[in-house]
């Protein structure tokens, strides 16, 4: 029996595990949050049931009978609260102890071994799957952490499975403009979230700006919790939108009606009275304690702001963004290699360059939902050993070369152009953690004329904080780039980062140092402080 | 205005009745309805921003709203760093805000002055000097 461990319950994540119990593997489905259907079916939590929920969703019959199936399914184990904070390679020594079993485990597909992680797993500590072509697997190892977000004392599990689908999604690009750090400046995503999953509405009079078919729907999520939304703005032309878009514009306005068809009784709403304007962008926000207005201005084709054609919007929130970046930490930490457009390097059965690990979703291309599901259905039968020739895959197979082209018109579409940073000034903070301002990072990456990413962030502390770098740090390495010439030479990335999610320092010591009575005795001397006089 | 809780009474959808739910932010009341998570229970009483950057002081509040940005972390029941958009509310919870000044540079702590008092004395006329010659001198090594 094949044991696969899927990360990730979004549309990807929810393929890959129905299809890999269509060949009757044993699947573990992980997800960080609380409840399935990932960032495009967040919806409201079961303590709030309405009757007309679906209204909101597109394709909400759907996601139910995939979630209906893989809940009754005994041999699908479903862990929601489920951090994966590591993926380590696999040891190369094989783990031939018996299976380990972690508590809880009854009726699961993979043995979570509770208590062992990077600091303290040796093959030993590894479960074994149980048949003897499992042990020789070179299979990384999922490290996870189940309980409240961001708790105290969480539960501890690793897997070590026979093949792994990666299916974590993606966040929100947001490209950096004066003031977008006043409270009332929000992602699309925030919005869309806030208004999905709590009937929030995060202001009163709200513009949406930036990039890409998604703004549309998170104008329609707006309108129907009661905001008035001034406007649309696109930062691309209709002239590229319509070229990128090619023959088949249709697609498009595929794209966009999802939007829309959230709800049939917000469409007109949508349609009569939100503008869609395009080749404009929010270039500043402004306020002391929060938002209150925007200056909204004209850009050319690559983005750079045209003088004179600014405009003033009041406003109680704006709603920003450029795109998504995929969650590449795990991918990377697993040792896949990646594209040249930093997604994840996948084949036509979805295979990374990591034996047994699959991706699927958006971290393989932004391309939307009906991608993701074709992918995570072809990495879930992969993953259980299946194979494309299979007449189940001949559907998929075709339906796969159709939504990756889907992927390529938004970029080409909807992409960041290069002229963007024309509306930064030298007191626009590009790095929020770490309050990094323009001129002050440029300032540095001059004066020290390093040419190295890994120098150049310790220099300037651009995505060295909080979000270690998950909101800016594609923007400082496009920034820096700017500033060497030839471009940054040490070819790092930040979008790694070996610990994927935060882990409170208690709970790592509690597994790297087992307790033992004596152990934390205050008066055992540690070496790190240094020894001062006691007078 | 800032952000708002759609009424149930006025929301399309038809809700049930939502199970109403209080929680403290920094000792004041504030009430949302079971299930929402704390950013959203902030937001709708009111409160844009409860964070200050450590640096200048800003205000921060929710800015992804998905456990991205870290912006909007609390402290809860005790715990600190919290992301606030990610913990759903129970009714009681304690929330307190985190304003989590810079670490003071080495020298001006307070356990720092009484065991360096002698070498400060020493140096503190020198020290700006001593400071541009450091650079300086390694400068001249890069050349």
């Amino acid at each position: 029996m094949t044991d696969v461990v899927i990360i990730g319950a979004g549309p990807a994540g929810l393929a890959a595990a129905t299809s890999a119990r269509a060949l009757g593997a044993h699947v573990v489905l992980l997800d960080s949050a609380d409840q399935l259907g990932g960032q495009y079916w967040r919806h409201l939590p079961t303590q709030r049931p309405s009757k007309h929920e679906a209204g909101l969703h597109h394709g909400w019959a759907k996601f139910q009978k995939l979630c209906a199936d893989l809940v009754a399914d005994p041999d699908c184990r479903i862990l929601t609260q489920a951090q994966v904070w590591a993926i380590t390679a696999a040891e190369s020594s094989a783990g031939t102890g018996p299976a380990s079993t972690g508590s809880a485990t009854t009726g699961s597909a993979c043995t979570g071994s509770a208590g062992t992680d990077p600091a303290t797993t040796g093959a030993s500590a590894r479960n074994s799957a149980g048949s003897a072509a499992s042990t020789t697997s070179a299979v990384p190892t999922v490290h996870v952490l189940v309980g409240e977000p961001d708790g105290v004392g969480r539960e501890r599990l690793s897997f070590s499975p026979d093949a792994i689908v990666l299916a974590n999604g993606a966040h929100d690009r947001a490209l950096p403009f004066p003031g977008w750090d006043l409270p009332g400046v929000f992602t699309a995503g925030a919005a869309q979230a806030l208004a999905k999953s709590e009937r929030i509405a995060v202001g009163d009079r709200v513009l949406v700006a930036g990039a890409g078919p998604f703004l549309l729907p998170v104008a329609a999520s707006l309108a129907q919790v009661g905001a008035t939304v001034l406007g649309v703005l696109e930062a691309n032309h209709m002239q590229r939108i319509i070229s990128g878009w090619g023959k088949k514009p249709w697609q498009l306005i595929g794209a966009a009606s999802k939007g829309a068809e959230l709800a049939g009784y917000a469409r007109n709403h949508i349609a009569n009275r939100i503008p869609y304007l395009t080749g404009r962008g929010v270039v500043a926000a402004h306020g002391t304690e929060r938002v209150t207005h925007v200056t909204t201005a004209k850009l050319d084709t690559g983005w750079a702001p045209i003088a004179g054609t600014e405009k003033t919007v009041a406003v109680d929130a704006v709603c920003i963004g450029h795109g998504f970046t995929p969650r590449l930490e795990l991918a990377i930490a697993a040792g896949c290699a990646l594209t040249a457009e930093r997604f994840v390097r996948v084949d036509a059965h979805q295979r990374t360059t990591v034996p047994g690990v699959y991706a699927a979703g958006e971290l393989t291309a932004i391309g939307g939902v009906d991608a993701a599901l074709v992918e995570g259905t072809i990495a879930g039968h992969a993953a259980a050993g299946g194979h494309l020739s299979d007449p189940a895959m001949k559907s998929q197979v075709a339906k796969r070369i159709t939504f990756s082209g889907f992927a390529r018109r938004i970029e080409k579409a909807h992409g960041i152009r290069a002229m963007w940073p024309g509306w930064l000034t030298d007191d626009t903070i590009i790095c929020r953690c770490e309050e990094v301002n323009y001129g002050a990072m440029c300032q540095t990456a001059q004066a020290t004329e390093s040419t190295g990413l890994r120098s150049l962030k310790l220099s300037t502390r651009a995505g060295l904080g909080l979000c270690q770098g998950r909101v800016c740090g594609r923007t400082v390495e496009e920034l820096l780039a700017c500033q060497t010439p030839g471009g940054l030479s040490d070819g790092v990335m930040t979008d790694r980062r070996p610990i994927a999610a935060p882990v409170r320092i208690a709970d790592l010591a509690a597994a790297a140092l087992p307790a033992s009575p004596g152990r934390n005795s205050p008066q055992t001397a540690s070496p790190s402080k240094p020894s001062r006089p006691t007078t | 205005m800032t952000a708002r809780l759609l009424p149930a009474s006025e929301d399309p959808i038809a809700p049930d009745a939502p199970t109403p739910l209080t929680i403290t932010v920094d000792g004041v009341l504030a009430t949302g309805v079971a299930g929402q998570t704390l950013a959203g229970v902030i937001l709708a009483s009111g409160s844009l921003a409860w964070r200050r950057t450590s640096a200048s002081g800003k205000p921060r509040g929710v800015f992804c709203g998905i456990g991205v940005c870290f912006d909007c972390v609390v402290e809860v029941n005790g715990h600190r760093d919290v992301r606030a958009c990610l913990r759903r509310a129970t009714d009681g919870d304690v929330v307190v805000s985190q304003h989590d000044l810079l670490p003071k540079p080495y020298e001006q702590s307070e356990q720092s002055e009484q065991a360096r008092q002698p070498l400060r004395t020493e140096q503190a006329p020198q020290h700006e000097q001593s400071d541009e010659q450091t650079q300086s001198d390694a400068r001249g090594d890069n050349d």
